[in-house]
């Protein structure tokens, strides 16, 4: 079975977990949230600098102490969101949901890390890990649309179906 | 300190060798199982203990010929059903030191046992600006009904830190303990650090302040030899899972007259005395405590469990934890990387050993563990606030008992090396 194994740490996710992106903070930043994970501990926090003319997201800083899922997932996002647009960028944050929550599918070459995230799948307990990067980016990206100049606080335990 | 040094040497007269551990490993069947495709290695022994064939058997036995319920029928099943029931009661107050039968309340389990003397002692003996004593390496079953408590009455939640070692520090527990207090609440032994803790000492301290002291004995009484008179304690409590019996079952020991003092917890049938439209008196102790049916079958099994532990004897399980405890932090201290968390001290800690990694979450390290058939129990163990305290954000912990030899220690040694080679380590 440690086919499975090599499946949840597939190649891809130990190199972004070892050298994780967007590790450099940034002097300007447009949005901020904090996210946590409180059953195992996980915190993750991420400034976005924005390219105010083009509506792009310009820079990203993520900061992950966590297990390999969630700092790999955290990096993937750093890579895959730079120089998207609002709306792609929460395209992409909610395909990775549906990946997660293990509806099929289909991941354009374009966002290929992303596929290294479904061997996650097979491990429920770690999915709230995988997640965890991009219901963060979700929430400060909610905020920033919404006008709200305050940091975005997210936790994985009030998702959508506990929220009250 | 690190282990092995004379100082933290345990006295251990008798050997493993002695100690007829295939034997015991092949009363319990679970420990036959594959998982992912390795001989189980079950290390979670603090979360729940696997079950030896007697206590499987004891379930069977009772729906195949005892079945009935207790207390009120008056045909033969019912009878044996409630002498059934009873004679755990009668066994489990032997167990803990020879207490009252009727001293012996069975619950769902510790978490359970805790909340009916916070509902009921507490409902009615904490006031405003009364101080209820924790220590800083409880388990959230042991904090969370008294914080809920104090904040309704007003009251005061002090707490007892603990050292870098991760004993308790008593250095200030003079002024801790104070007139104020009312009750001392401490864990017999942390399920986190596996420190054992000076309960008689404390229950002098609360006692000499006319404050009750409840221990929770939750990773005590299934690992070494307690007696609750000698403890001297007020309450104390415990769940049959983590000590070879079902789930479902948890015990709390009062002292006679507190229980008697205490109002009902669950109101409804076999607790009453008599009923009436106008008027409903209450059972004695300890039916007064256990309204409903209860949960009679693991109830019954869970004598099989006492009467198993009895036979091994538990002076003889504490040794074999002691040594199989020292064997494991001496072996997984060698490992680049690793930190145990906790005293080193044996002869006060227990077998739930926590460790860190300095590179890897422990999610990680429990993910790569199972894959080899190994389990063991990574995230906060439900002690958030200790957490905060030793400065992590989660440990692995490994936690042993009496069906544990060192070839296991050496499956676990053996994984955590190969782990750190498979992260790049």
């Amino acid at each position: 079975m440690s086919n499975s194994l090599d499946d949840l740490y597939r190649e891809i996710i130990l190199d972004h977990y070892r050298s994780p992106r967007g590790k450099q903070p940034l002097e300007h930043f447009d949005i901020s949230s904090d996210g946590h994970n409180p059953s195992c501990g996980d915190e993750i926090s991420m400034e976005v600098e924005m390219d105010k003319e083009r509506a792009t997201l310009k820079n990203i800083h993520v900061d992950c102490k966590g297990c390999a899922i969630s700092t790999a997932s955290g990096s993937i996002l750093a890579e895959l969101i730079k120089g998207k647009t609002l709306d792609e960028a929460r395209q992409i944050a909610e395909l990775v949901k549906k990946i997660l929550k293990g509806e099929e599918v289909e991941v354009p070459d374009s966002l290929g890390d992303l596929d290294a995230l479904k061997g996650v799948r097979q491990f429920p307990v770690r999915i709230k890990c995988a997640l965890l990067a991009w219901v963060t980016l979700i929430e400060g990206l909610k905020n920033y649309e919404n006008g709200k100049d305050e940091k975005a606080v997210v936790s994985t335990e009030d998702d959508d179906e506990k929220k009250k | 300190m690190r282990p092995g040094t004379a100082k933290s040497k345990a006295t251990v007269s008798t050997p493993l060798s002695r100690f007829d551990i295939q034997k015991i490993k092949a009363d319990f069947p679970i420990l036959n199982e594959k998982v992912n495709g390795n001989r189980l290695v079950y290390l979670d022994n603090a979360a729940t203990s696997q079950k030896p064939r007697v206590v499987i058997n004891a379930i069977l036995e009772y729906y195949r010929k005892t079945n009935a319920n207790i207390h009120r029928g008056l045909h033969k099943l019912a009878e044996d059903a409630t002498r059934a029931y009873e004679a755990t009661r009668t066994h489990t107050a032997a167990f803990i030191g020879g207490v009252e039968s009727e001293e012996i309340v069975f619950t769902r389990g510790t978490t359970e046992s805790i909340n009916l003397v916070a509902y009921t002692w507490g409902e009615e003996n904490i006031h405003e600006g009364d101080e209820i004593v924790i220590t800083e390496m409880e388990h959230h079953a042991n904090f969370v009904p008294w914080y809920v408590l104090a904040k309704k009455k007003k009251a005061v939640i002090r707490r007892i830190p603990i050292t870098v070692c991760g004993h308790l520090d008593l250095n200030d527990i003079d002024n801790i303990i104070n007139p104020r207090t009312k009750l001392v609440a401490v864990t017999h032994m942390s399920n986190v650090l596996g420190t054992i803790n000076p309960v008689k000492e404390l229950a002098a301290k609360a006692h000499a302040r006319k404050a009750l002291i409840l221990a929770d004995g939750a990773q005590a009484a299934p690992h070494m030899p307690v007696n609750v008179k000698d403890l001297d304690v007020d309450f104390y409590v415990f769940s049959s899972h983590k000590m070879l019996g079902p789930t479902g079952v948890g015990v709390l020991y009062g002292r006679r007259e507190l229980l008697e003092s205490m109002p009902p917890f669950n109101f409804g049938g076999e607790m009453i005395g008599e009923v009436s439209f106008d008027r409903v008196t209450w059972a004695d102790i300890p039916h007064k405590f256990e309204g409903g049916t209860p949960n009679i079958a693991d109830v019954v099994a869970y004598h099989a469990a006492l009467s198993y532990l009895d036979e091994i004897g538990m002076d003889n399980i504490r040794r074999h934890e002691m040594e199989l405890t020292e064997y494991a932090i001496e072996k997984l201290s060698r490992i680049e990387g690793i930190e145990i968390q906790g005293p080193q001290d044996i002869p006060n800690r227990g077998g739930a050993i926590s460790f860190t990694d300095k590179d890897l979450h422990p999610h990680d390290i429990s993910t790569f563990l199972d894959s080899r058939g190994i389990a063991i129990r990574a995230g906060h163990h439900c002690a958030q606030p200790l957490m905060r305290v030793i400065g992590k954000i989660a440990t692995a912990r490994a936690s042993l008992y009496i069906y544990n030899d060192e070839a296991d220690v050496d499956t676990l040694y053996n994984a955590l090396v190969e782990m750190r080679r498979y992260f790049g380590l």
